[in-house]
């Protein structure tokens, strides 16, 4: 067994290494928070003229998602109509770190401000906390990054509307009683996360006690995988009656499956979707009613607020006020968040309206 | 061995070209300190993996379950470091438990006989499937500063990443290995020509066997490179980054069938494709074109030196 | 030959005996639905491993089909609003180009199939990320009777499933009956030999990688009809599980001997598990890993039977000698 040897001389002088750093080492309860990195805090200037020609940089999650495309549409409208030059770039995947090199690079090409919606809010904090050190303004929209490391967040409409909302269709939808299961994106989605937990505590109100929450799934904002949960959760509940997706993947790819099925028009769905992603199912019966907010105009109204940051009208405090063109004057309200607004309904009777 | 030198110093010119036309094309920004230090940190994980492995390639093996050995070492750092465990003490363990990833590799391998492609294609499954279980879909992000600097922040007082020190401890402790030790000599005699290394004493399990072991270790090692940089854990960090490391290697001329390359070569095709990325990006371009540019390359990397040859050789 | 068909029933009682367990805690599994879900889930994969094996046998491997099927998916998908059979003719024609050009560099250039299909599967993804330039098409832009392809049957058997049996069924024959067919299993387990017995190695290998190619293009067709939703990255990742479920059904890595029917089934087993661990209710987390396991277990169990068979023949042949 002389051959062994190396290994197992490997093996004691490392389980020595391990006996000497098990006392006293850096632990998650004694490392303490991280702290922070923005920049320093300069006072707001309302009547500050609005800069022209502000380099910005547009960042979503991956560049092949229509839903983005649509929301650049609103932020280039809006970059046009101030007089500022706005350029989309980002990555083919939605990896949780290969939005790190655009945000490098952003800063390195000296862009003034970026508009960013974050696919690991923690993955990206330390190149915008550096980014930011530079002098770059970061409004994230859509899905935040960690607080410190951003200025301002535009939110698509507040949490609690949303799953509200969405709580609401399916229990109209199933006759107010009946087995549900939730599709959601990847199980690590901040803003999947909230709306779950927002949709137990209305499930949990007296008006839905006939409703009950057999599973949560997760397709991962993938059509595949997506489709093929739907299947699984079909069969793997045979009593269920509703399924809410709340993301636009998820809600195409389950309509696609049931429309297709023979659970179509006895199992309803509702979610997150585009009107023309979803509008084949709606006009077919496989689907009641959707909800979404108009991705164009998240896009514009964070391009409205990273130019008034870069200008130095606003800097990411409670209470400051912004204009936005058409869509009015908004207020920053806790952690420099911005709600775009209430999300709209689309049915059999609206969804030809609607082109996006 | 005269083509080969010929495609390193192909490879030398295609990098000075990188860097003069990328600045000329970006106004100067990309040769820029901050510039460099972008390049670096980008490359350094696919960078480390591709040193053990030009080895085993070298060996005519190949691992592709790098990258879920980088994802398991993600995420088992998140989870002990959830159960309160000193990152002192997670770190000589994650390493052990690449080495043991390696060793099953290897194991598999030498042992039983199989082919590597193939074990390798499975493990590349499980592994990152042990990730999954391990830590779940969730991630971890409250490592200390303390640490995360070292992923995110230069050498003090320059421009150079730490993960690239590194890299550059470690590209000469392999390139002495592979050709300026025995054990190097051994590896190119094993792929050259097995049977022929096995009859002239050279133990052939063992020395294969060691270069899994080495790979797994350096690959969980990058695994925490990549943590510490990101500041994130997650399950499914480095999905894909097998078939990128490979390319390098392949791109640095290291043979396929074994018997032939240079650390040399895969350092600079590491830097190549790295730059080359990074200089796309900078420049604006689409990232559609970084991956059709990043297969154009590979493709030339086998068809040049064959070409090269056959037009030598006199073909008629 | 008895070897490969002891080896495919081995993965029948396996996918017996999962299926088996899987409807005794959820008798859903097997319903009409259930079943139709369940071929029409290893359809596509099962669809590439035809001409995946034709490639491994001869000792190569290709690498790019998840990108070929993405960019004659998009294509297609393109295509549509100009015209629904021209869609389905240039989808077929561009899986054959990608095929053509692997093949033209394996076969005739002599350049190693692992380097080069792993050089075409960035290039080929490359072309498909560029041709969509972030467009996306939903299946209200594509017609309902192609549609109907991906979902519709006939007789209870989805055209889906029909089409790939068709596809096995030409390849098989080809295999097992013709001489061309037979000369790629000579090529996979001896090359020089192969030469010298005055085999076409270039030719052979150059069609196995065109066959492959214009089968992933008509997987990539079938794709947009069962999916309806098309973006730049539709099959990213799929040649791994390709990979698998040929190595799973019993095809030599290293070439020279499987069937297409065994592959296919290896097809079916490992969609089978991932439905049936789903129905089942255990964690995703841990269908990865099962994956991977046995993968490795199948390999090592093929490696021992054919030790042991090996050493039986040994053991026979002294028997006669002496």
């Amino acid at each position: 067994m002389k051959r062994w040897e190396p290994l197992r001389k490997a093996i004691i002088v490392a389980s020595a290494a391990l006996l000497l750093a098990g006392c006293g080492g850096t632990t998650k309860s004694n490392s303490g928070g991280d702290n922070g990195g923005g920049q320093t805090q300069t006072t707001a200037n309302p009547d500050a003229a609005t800069a022209k020609d502000l380099k910005i940089t547009f960042l979503p999650k991956q560049v092949n998602n229509p839903y983005f495309t649509v929301a650049q549409g609103g932020a280039e409208k809006a970059a046009t109509a101030l007089g500022e030059q706005l350029k989309a770039t980002g990555p083919s995947d939605a990896d949780a770190s290969s939005q790190v090199t655009y945000i490098n690079t952003a800063a390195q090409q000296g862009q003034n401000a970026l508009l960013l919606a974050a696919n690991d809010s923690n993955a990206v904090a330390p190149a915008l906390k550096a980014a930011r050190k530079q002098g770059m303004k970061v409004v994230t929209f859509d899905s935040d990054a960690a607080v410190d490391a951003r200025d301002v967040f535009i939110n698509q409409a507040s949490s609690q509307e949303i799953a509200a909302g969405q709580v609401k269709l399916i229990s109209d939808a199933i006759g107010g009683s009946g087995e549900i299961a939730i599709l959601s994106a990847t199980a690590n989605a901040t803003n999947q996360n909230a709306w779950i937990a927002i949709m137990r505590t209305e499930l949990a109100k007296p008006e839905y006690a006939k409703i009950k929450l057999d599973e949560i799934a997760y397709g991962n904002d993938d059509d595949e995988t997506s489709f093929q949960k739907t299947q699984g959760l079909l069969q793997a509940h045979p009593d269920l009656k509703g399924i809410i997706s709340p993301t636009t993947v998820g809600v195409a790819a389950a309509a696609r499956y049931l429309s297709s099925s023979s659970y179509k028009g006895k199992v309803a769905l509702t979610g997150l979707g585009t009107p023309n992603q979803m509008r084949k199912f709606i006009q077919d019966g496989t689907v009641g009613s959707i909800e979404l907010w108009d991705p164009a105009q998240l896009g514009e109204l964070a391009t409205y607020a990273a130019v008034a940051l870069a200008s130095g009208q606003i800097t990411g405090k409670e209470g400051e006020k912004f204009k936005a063109g058409e869509l009015g004057e908004r207020t920053i309200g806790a952690k420099g968040e911005v709600v775009l607004g209430p999300p709209l309904t689309f049915t059999k009777d609206n969804v030809d309206k609607y082109n996006f | 061995m005269k083509s080969l030198l010929r495609w390193e110093s192909a490879l030398a010119v295609l990098l000075v070209l990188v860097v003069v036309v990328g600045s000329a094309a970006t106004g100067g920004i990309f040769l820029t300190g901050r510039g460099a230090f972008n390049v670096g940190s980008d490359l350094a994980v696919m960078a480390l993996i591709a040193l053990p492995l030009t080895l085993v390639i070298v060996a005519a093996e190949i691992d592709l379950s790098v990258a879920s050995v980088l994802g398991l070492s993600s995420a088992l750092m998140g989870a002990l470091w959830n159960e309160g465990w000193p990152l002192e003490a997670i770190l000589p363990v994650v390493i052990i438990v690449g080495a043991l990833c390696g060793a099953v590799n290897g194991f598999l391998v030498t042992k039983l006989g199989l082919p590597s492609l193939a074990v390798t294609i499975g493990s590349l499954a499980l592994y990152r499937g042990l990730a999954f279980v391990v830590l779940g879909d969730q991630a971890v992000a409250d490592f200390p500063d303390s640490y995360t600097q070292f992923g995110t922040t230069p050498v003090p007082g320059t421009w150079i990443p730490y993960p690239i020190l590194l890299f550059a401890v470690l590209a000469v402790v392999f390139g002495l290995l592979l050709h300026a030790t025995t054990f190097g000599r051994a590896v190119f005699a094993i792929g050259a020509n097995e049977e022929a290394a096995r009859f002239s004493g050279i133990r052939v399990k063992r020395i294969k066997f060691i270069l899994f072991v080495l790979t797994g270790a350096v690959a969980a090692l990058a695994g925490i490179v990549y943590t510490l940089r990101f500041a994130s854990a997650r399950a499914d960090n480095g999905t894909g980054l097998e078939l990128e490391v490979v390319t390098a290697v392949l791109l640095g001329g290291v043979s396929i069938f074994g018997g032939r390359g240079t650390i040399g070569g895969v350092i600079l095709a590491a830097l190549v494709l790295g730059g080359l990325t990074d200089a796309l990006i900078v420049d604006d371009i689409a990232t559609e074109v970084v991956k059709l540019v990043t297969g154009l390359l590979l493709l030339a990397s086998v068809f040049a030196p064959a070409v090269t040859q056959r037009m030598s050789r006199g073909t008629p | 030959m008895a070897v490969t068909a002891i080896r495919e029933l081995g993965i029948l009682i396996a996918l017996a005996v999962v299926v088996a367990v899987t409807t005794i805690v959820n008798p859903l599994f097997l319903s009409g639905q259930g079943i139709r879900d369940l071929l029409l889930n290893a359809c596509l994969v099962a669809l590439l491993t035809v001409g995946q094996t034709m490639v491994v046998i001869t000792r190569n491997v290709d690498l790019s089909v998840g990108s070929v099927l993405g960019l004659s998916a998009f294509v297609t998908a393109d295509t549509f609003a100009v015209n629904p059979v021209l869609a389905v003719v240039v989808g077929i024609v561009v899986g054959a180009l990608c095929g053509l050009f692997n093949g033209a560099l394996v076969g005739l250039g002599k350049v190693p199939s692992l380097v080069v299909t792993l050089g075409t599967l960035s290039v080929f993804r490359g072309l498909d990320f560029m041709w969509a330039h972030g467009r996306q098409i939903n299946a209200a832009n594509l017609p309902d009777g192609f549609l109907a392809l991906g979902s519709g049957s006939v007789l209870g058997i989805p055209y889906l499933v029909i089409i790939t049996l068709i596809v096995l069924g030409i390849v098989a024959l080809h295999l097992g009956s013709y001489r061309s067919g037979r000369e790629l299993y000579a090529i996979g387990s001896n090359p020089e030999a192969a030469v010298l017995a005055g085999i076409p190695v270039g030719r052979r290998v150059f069609t196995t990688f065109l066959l492959s190619g214009t089968i992933a293009g008509l997987a990539g067709v079938l794709a947009v009809a069962r999916y309806g939703t098309v973006d730049a990255t539709v099959g990213n990742g799929l040649e791994l599980q390709v990979i698998s479920a040929v190595v799973v059904g019993g095809v030599a890595i290293f070439g020279g001997s499987g069937t297409v029917a065994g592959a296919a089934l290896g097809a079916l087993l490992l969609s089978t598990i991932g439905s049936a661990l789903e129905v089942v209710h255990i964690a995703q987390f841990w269908q990865q890993a099962i994956t991977g396991a046995l993968l490795i277990g199948a390999i090592a169990l093929d490696r021992s039977v054919a030790l042991r068979v090996a050493a039986r023949m040994r053991r026979q042949s002294r028997g006669v000698s002496a």
